[in-house]
């Protein structure tokens, strides 16, 4: 994301913050390293007179212990609102990346949501319940910060070729869970339609509420289909509240519920704002596997030229370089 | 060399001087790789052409279906079927499916009970061959926004779970929430006449404790379970099906309001009851046979 954004002049500052060090480095951009709950965001924020934050750091996906997604996702979202909202703030603009998990998924839903769906049913499982409590944290700062403009972006399950989610991690095994009589269909959202996304409403200054997924709907089946992945149907009734197959498969819970209904979003209200996807849900899947297919081939992730310190630091300073860099 | 990175910089969005991939436009889209046809609703025509296929034999050798006012369903554009429903397993959902998308090759969808939905394979065929779950919001999409064909029983679960002898005695029609629907989509009602559809799976008495412990919505016992076993599960009685298509009833109303006058859809949703009622005893008074019409 802070590479996609290095790339525009007309940004004066950019500051990365995380609770870990960055994966890639940067060009220009300044990194600080702050705790699970972003307790010091106020002091940075007041230092630094920032005018836009873009808030990715919640947990979407599974992997984590309950109670560290509530310190993340409702904590960490309370001290970054805290922080923008602060008397004499400097913040115009926030952005949020949230998750279509906020919808659930349950035999009553409809087929489609739109962002203005409520839920069918309560949220019973903490990562879901966390979400929902940070959005209305966000939807309470919006209310109360009028002049700041608030932009929630809902994606559906992301895949490409980066990330790691319960989702990828399901698929990438010669063997993959699925739920004995049950075919849901599913959207995605291809990692870089993610940040592209991200970079279209923060520039653009689009405040709202918009879900973002790929173009199609897929069922589960043709999912495993494209991966090449053999589905291991479980049994849908379980005696015991935990299953053994799916802890087996370190099947989240929230999973569970997908891999039986699925969840459909309207996307219609985030294309009319003028963004326009990469990837389809199948696109996203195909993407993802491939690039999975050629690190496992390889041992390494197929990318780009990504920025290399030390090369930069060779085709900048040092005296032998002579013609125009890179060639 | 300060003055020649200076310059690079205004050429490249990128500072470093070996570009960084960056996701740009869209010209790089990516291929939509699909392996399935199932669609946004579930559905997939192959596997509804092999389900007609199927069906074909029961539609018109087992059940003989003969329609009446065919002629009323648009060719085009929305609209909402209403019918009775009957048999402790309904035949008549299928039977009018079948028959619409048969005789005047436009498809069906037909609402049921998220019930289905939570049925391991039942479930799934169900939407794969055309149904959807009976929420507002999908029927809905459905008419206004797609201009199809959506197919709705009132009654819900309280016409198939009747005892036989409550036969063609039409159950409350629901809460309106289909008038309300149909006037939010400004599409008309059409209301359907089924008769046949009792005697081929009759229900001789119902047992709620199974019901409860299994938990479905009601656990008959039928007059096949008696006469085949657990083979009557599967197979309803050869009755004769005569389905007579009544005038569309429309709504003087605009459409997409917050709110319809509550008397006023309970009074339409009373009339429709009303008017298939009438019909069906019609259709009863001039029927010779269960068996042939």
């Amino acid at each position: 994301m802070i590479q996609a954004l290095e790339t525009d002049p007309n940004l004066e500052m950019i500051l990365g913050m995380g609770a870990r060090a960055p994966s890639v480095p940067f060009e220009r951009a300044e990194f600080v390293r702050a705790d699970q709950n972003y307790s010091i965001v106020n002091r940075i924020v007041k230092a630094t007179q920032v005018d836009t934050i873009l808030h990715t750091f919640m947990v979407t996906s599974a992997g984590v212990s309950n109670r560290r997604v509530h310190e993340i996702n409702v904590i960490g979202t309370m001290n970054l609102l805290a922080a923008a909202g602060a008397s004499g703030s400097s913040v115009r603009h926030i952005v949020v990346k949230s998750s279509t998990l906020v919808y659930g998924s349950s035999a009553r839903d409809p087929n489609t949501f739109a962002e203005d769906t409520p839920r069918s049913a309560p949220a019973a499982h903490s990562i879901e319940r966390a979400l929902v409590e940070a959005e209305s944290l966000v939807r309470d700062f919006s209310e109360d910060n009028p002049g700041t403009l608030v932009t929630v972006l809902r994606f559906a399950n992301v895949l490409g070729p980066h990330r790691t989610t319960a989702i990828s991690r399901s698929l990438s095994r010669p063997l993959c869970p699925s739920i004995f009589g049950f075919d849901p269909l599913l959207q995605f959202v291809e990692e870089d339609d993610v940040v592209r996304s991200l970079l279209h409403v923060t520039r653009g200054g689009i405040p709202g509420l918009y879900n973002v997924a790929g173009e199609g709907r897929l069922p589960w089946s043709e999912v495993a289909g494209i991966c090449g992945t053999r589905l291991v149907p479980l049994s849908p009734y379980s005696p015991l509240k935990i299953h053994p197959l799916a802890r087996l498969f370190d099947l989240p819970p929230e999973l569970g519920d997908l891999l039986r209904y699925g969840r459909g979003v309207d996307t219609r209200r985030f294309a009319a704002t003028g963004f326009s996807y990469r990837a389809t849900s199948a696109g996203a899947v195909q993407s993802f596997i491939r690039a999975k297919r050629v690190r496992r081939a390889t041992g390494r992730t197929p990318t780009a030229y990504t920025y290399e310190h030390d090369v930069e630091q060779f085709f900048r300073h040092s005296p032998s370089v002579t013609g125009p860099a890179g060639s | 060399m300060t003055d020649r990175r200076a310059a690079r910089t205004d050429e490249k969005p990128s500072t470093a001087v070996v570009p960084i991939r960056v996701p740009s436009g869209r010209d790089d889209a990516l291929e939509d790789p699909r392996l399935s046809d199932v669609d946004e609703w579930g559905r997939s025509e192959r596997f509804r052409a092999l389900a007609r296929t199927l069906y074909e034999p029961v539609y018109s050798k087992w059940f003989r279906v003969r329609w009446e006012g065919l002629e009323k369903i648009p060719d085009e554009g929305g609209a909402l079927l209403v019918a009775n429903h009957a048999g402790a397993i309904p035949s008549d959902a299928p039977v009018i499916m079948h028959g619409i998308e048969k005789e005047l090759g436009r498809p069906v969808y037909g609402l049921a009970d998220y019930f289905f939905r939570t049925v391991p394979v039942v479930g799934t065929l169900w939407a794969r061959g055309g149904g959807v779950s009976a929420r507002p919001a999908n029927a809905y999409r459905l008419l206004k926004e797609q201009g199809q064909l959506v197919l709705d029983f009132p009654e819900g679960t309280k016409g198939p779970s009747k005892s036989f002898t409550d036969r063609y005695q039409l159950r409350r029609f629901g809460r309106g929430g289909f008038v309300e629907i149909a006037m939010r989509a400004g599409v008309p009602v059409i209301p359907i006449a089924v008769t046949g559809s009792e005697e081929t799976m009759p229900v001789v008495f119902r047992i709620p404790a199974v019901a409860k412990l299994l938990g479905l919505p009601y656990f008959p016992v039928t007059a096949n379970l008696i006469a085949l076993g657990p083979l009557g599960v599967l197979v309803p009685f050869p009755a004769k099906f005569t389905l007579r298509v009544l005038d569309p009833v429309s709504f003087d109303v605009p459409p997409d309001q917050e709110r319809y006058s509550r008397s006023r859809v309970m009074d339409e949703a009373e009339r429709i009851r009303t008017l298939i009622q009438e019909c069906v005893y019609d259709m009863l008074g001039s029927r010779r046979s269960v068996w042939f019409g």
